[in-house]
């Protein structure tokens, strides 16, 4: 039914209607020819009869119902009168149609003369000063489908659409869909115009578009894109695929203009990558080689600045100073932000926001400033194991491994004492004599690994040594004599490695020249703990030993996670936070006596920061808790409430507060408060101490 | 889903051959056979987009698309006019009267699902 035949016949059923249809109004005007209605009936049938016509394949019935259909417009105008002379050429019309609709079903020809007799007579009908008006533009876009040609052009398009364009149930973003599909676009939305939220009109357009687009089309399918919007929208289309060699840069012309400067025009060709396209378009190069010269020229730059870099010597005083300042501009640009926040001002807000970007880029680049490869530290082991070990008589080398790896310089400084002190120990402890080495099955030579690697935004240095490993029941011996634990304590092997940390603890029966001089593995978990680090052991006997430091990349600037206890404000360094997750009864241990929470089936301990800080206000009602990570322990930080990411710009305590307990440092917030940063190696020796002391409650309970 | 959209024209051999059209495009069709009916239609009814004729008895195509601006929900759907007279004053008439855009008759049925393609998302 729905063939192209199927839509013929019914156009030629609709026809015959139409034809009935205008002889009855042609005999009602001449009866009554004010008879407005019956004329635009009349002009209405003509006109159907031409534009399905036409749709429908019946060109001759189109072009000459198209004079009869002109002179009728006349009519309705009022320009041309009715005559017995114009009643008698549209019944001929009339009747010419009818003819013409019969010979395409099989009826008599139609001969061409006849139409040319009558399309004469229609126009004598018609004034000639109505003749002259200029003939109307048939020429519109046809919206066929384009086809492609052979040449690639470039077009840069710029579309503006105005505010109301949405009103024409026109949706701009469409326009910039067809595009696409004629070839490959870069799209830059300018976003700008958009007002604040409160001022917003949602029924208006307020962003436009540039668009570079790679194209087989002409310029004329371009263009035929905007054809409904080109009053609603300012467009300009430039086809700049012919500018090849001499046209200057855009960056160049917004130079020359004074628009921009030539920095920021490099910072944003380094940003526009689609520059290679275009190059690749304009010059014939392929993408590839444009790709790779990019590479090479970015590889030249990096290698440019390292080597400038190498040049530049600075007093590490003045980097410190520029990190603190830093610091203190990180503080004041909180501070900023939280009073923009409460003036709706938003020039002020996108300059803030502009500072904030700003900062944060100058933060890392202070901090990166200060970044010193850790192989300058390790190189001086080379010496110490060389002098040490011929003196004790073994034979010991030290292999090194990720001497590139970067750390903030003052963390490094810092690093130097337990690292000698844990070398000292491995190769006074560890390792041993060549003859006992053979008798085991080792090579007589022993190893020490000194390795650091980066892990998130941790260092972690490694000391491995192949030695004869820790000597459990030698710890445990000497715990139990120093009554570090009780006498029938039952730990895991992870628990007595600790117990060399643990204070006055040093296994060493004879205080040798080496090590064991009284200032214990304590004091080398004590200084990494200062440094926000933290230390684990592991051992296996008979083949070595493995220590592992965790340290922070920085001491200067750390991320934070901000806490809330009551109305006061604490940072948690993120990167021992493990999990947060609310404190429910659930979540605690069965025995709700004690300070137990239930983290994935396994049990942590836990403390509130409100019991530690000795805060009295009334207690919250939720809480939620921190899981942090210690070493090889973990433990739950309970809080009122957990606030979110901090940038923490650490600022050390007064003299006065150096031996407070659960904290290592303040920091200023936003608004002028002071939040303290948790001290979580002490907080966990809480936590540890309040279970120990359980334990032993039970067990006098018991006794 | 399925976009419904309006076809209003006095002959019914152009409606035929639009609604079949859209129907093979995937849209759902309302007919009206001019704009009186076609402006019922819309208001009791819900349309994504509007197909109409200009010259229609009872309501012709300006005044239904003036009409059909004037509901709140059709403020912002899209209307193509269909047009023989491809002159810029109706295209500047339909404009005002807050028509999308157009196509002139005679068109091929790629040419109108190129034209629904344009405005229709």
């Amino acid at each position: 039914m729905n063939s192209p035949q199927s839509f013929k016949d019914a156009f030629i059923a609709e026809a015959e209607d139409l034809l009935v249809e205008i002889e009855e109004c042609v005999l009602d005007i001449e009866t009554n020819p004010e008879d407005m209605d019956a004329i635009n009936r009349l002009f209405r049938a003509m006109h159907t009869i031409k534009g399905s016509g036409a749709m429908f394949g019946f060109e001759d019935i189109a072009s000459f119902t198209h004079h009869v259909e002109t002179a009728l417009d006349f009519v309705r105008e009022g320009k041309l009168k009715i005559s017995t002379k114009l009643i008698n050429m549209v019944l001929k019309s009339r009747d010419h149609i009818k003819a013409m609709l019969e010979h395409s079903q099989g009826g008599p020809v139609v001969r061409a003369s006849q139409t040319e007799d009558l399309i004469k007579v229609i126009e004598s009908l018609i004034p000639n000063k109505l003749k002259n008006q200029p003939p109307r533009e048939t020429i519109v876009p046809s919206m066929l489908p384009k086809t492609p040609t052979p040449v690639e052009k470039v077009f840069r398009i710029s579309v503006k659409p105005n505010e109301n364009i949405f009103s024409f149930g026109m949706d701009p973003a469409l326009l910039v869909e067809e595009l696409r599909q004629l070839g490959e676009c870069t799209v830059t939305p300018y976003t700008g115009s958009i007002p604040t939220l409160d001022q917003i009109a949602p029924v208006s357009c307020y962003i436009h578009w540039d668009i570079i687009l790679f194209t087989n089309f002409d310029e004329n399918a371009v263009r035929d894109v905007f054809i409904f919007v080109e009053d609603e929208c300012e467009t300009k289309i430039l086809d700049i695929s012919d500018n090849r060699d001499d046209i200057p840069k855009v960056g160049e012309i917004l130079v020359s203009k004074g628009d921009t400067t030539k920095e920021q025009v490099e910072d944003a060709l380094r940003r526009q990558s689609r520059i290679g396209d275009l190059l690749a378009q304009t010059s014939g190069i392929p993408k590839e080689r444009i790709k790779s010269a990019l590479a090479e020229q970015k590889t030249l730059e990096r290698k440019k600045a390292a080597s400038q870099q190498e040049t530049v010597k600075v007093a590490a005083e003045k980097l410190d100073a520029l990190v603190n300042l830093v610091g203190e501009l990180v503080i004041v640009q909180a501070q900023l932000s939280s009073i923009s926040r409460h003036v709706n001002a938003p020039p002020l807000q996108t300059s803030v926001e502009e500072i904030e970007r700003l900062i944060s880029e100058l933060r890392d680049v202070a901090l990166n400033v200060r970044m010193m490869p850790i192989g300058t530290t390790f190189a001086k082991f080379r010496r110490l194991v060389r002098d040490l070990s011929s003196e004790l008589g073994k034979e010991i080398k030290l292999e090194t491994e990720g001497a590139e790896t970067e750390m903030d310089k003052t963390v490094l400084d810092k690093l130097g004492d337990p690292l000698v002190h844990l070398i000292r120990n491995s190769i006074d402890h560890g390792v041993e004599s060549p003859d006992v080495r053979l008798a085991s099955g080792k090579p007589s030579t022993g190893t020490i690994r000194l390795a650091a690697q980066h892990r998130g935004a941790k260092v972690v240095i490694s000391i491995t040594d192949d030695g004869k490993g820790l000597d459990v029941d030698k710890i445990l011996k000497k715990a139990q004599e120093r009554q570090l634990i009780p006498k029938d304590a039952d730990l895991s092997e992870r628990e007595i490695y600790n117990l060399i940390m643990a204070p006055g603890f040093s296994t060493a029966e004879q205080v040798s020249q080496v090590s064991g001089r009284g200032v214990g593995m304590d004091v080398v978990k004590k200084q990494i703990e200062a440094l926000r680090g933290s230390v684990s052991i592991q051992s296996d006997t008979g083949k070595g030993t493995h220590i592992e430091l965790s340290l922070p990349l920085t001491l200067a600037i750390i991320d934070g996670l901000l806490v809330e206890v009551d109305e006061d404000k604490y940072v948690i360094p993120v990167n021992s936070v493990e999990e947060c997750l609310e404190l429910t009864e659930s979540s605690k241990a069965m025995d709700k006596s004690r300070n137990l929470l239930k983290v994935r089936g396994e049990l942590v301990p836990f403390v509130r920061l409100r019991e530690v800080f000795g805060i009295k206000t009334k207690e919250s009602k939720l809480e939620e808790a921190v899981v942090v990570e210690m070493g090889d322990s973990r433990i739950g930080i309970v809080v009122d409430r957990i606030v979110g990411d901090h940038q923490t710009v650490i600022k050390s305590l007064g003299h006065l507060y150096r031996n407070v307990q659960g904290v290592s440092g303040a920091t200023i917030m936003g608004d002028g408060n002071v939040a303290l940063i948790v001290d979580i190696p002490s907080l966990a020796s809480i936590a540890n101490i309040d279970e120990q002391q359980h334990l032993q409650q039970n067990r006098s309970v018991i006794q | 889903m399925t976009k419904t959209i309006m076809t209003a024209d006095d002959s019914a051999s152009m409606r035929q051959m639009i609604t079949f059209t859209l129907k093979q495009a995937g849209y759902d069709v309302v007919e009206a056979e001019d704009g009186k009916d076609a402006l019922s239609k819309a208001e009791s009814g819900s349309i994504d987009m509007l197909i109409t004729d200009l010259n229609m008895p009872n309501m012709n195509g300006m005044e239904l698309i003036h009409a059909i601006r004037q509901i709140e929900k059709y403020k912002f759907i899209p209307i193509i006019m269909l047009t023989t007279e491809s002159d810029a004053e109706k295209k500047q008439q339909g404009k005002l009267a807050g028509a999308t855009g157009w196509l002139v008759k005679p068109f091929q049925p790629p040419q109108l699902t190129a034209v629904i393609k344009k405005v229709l998302r």
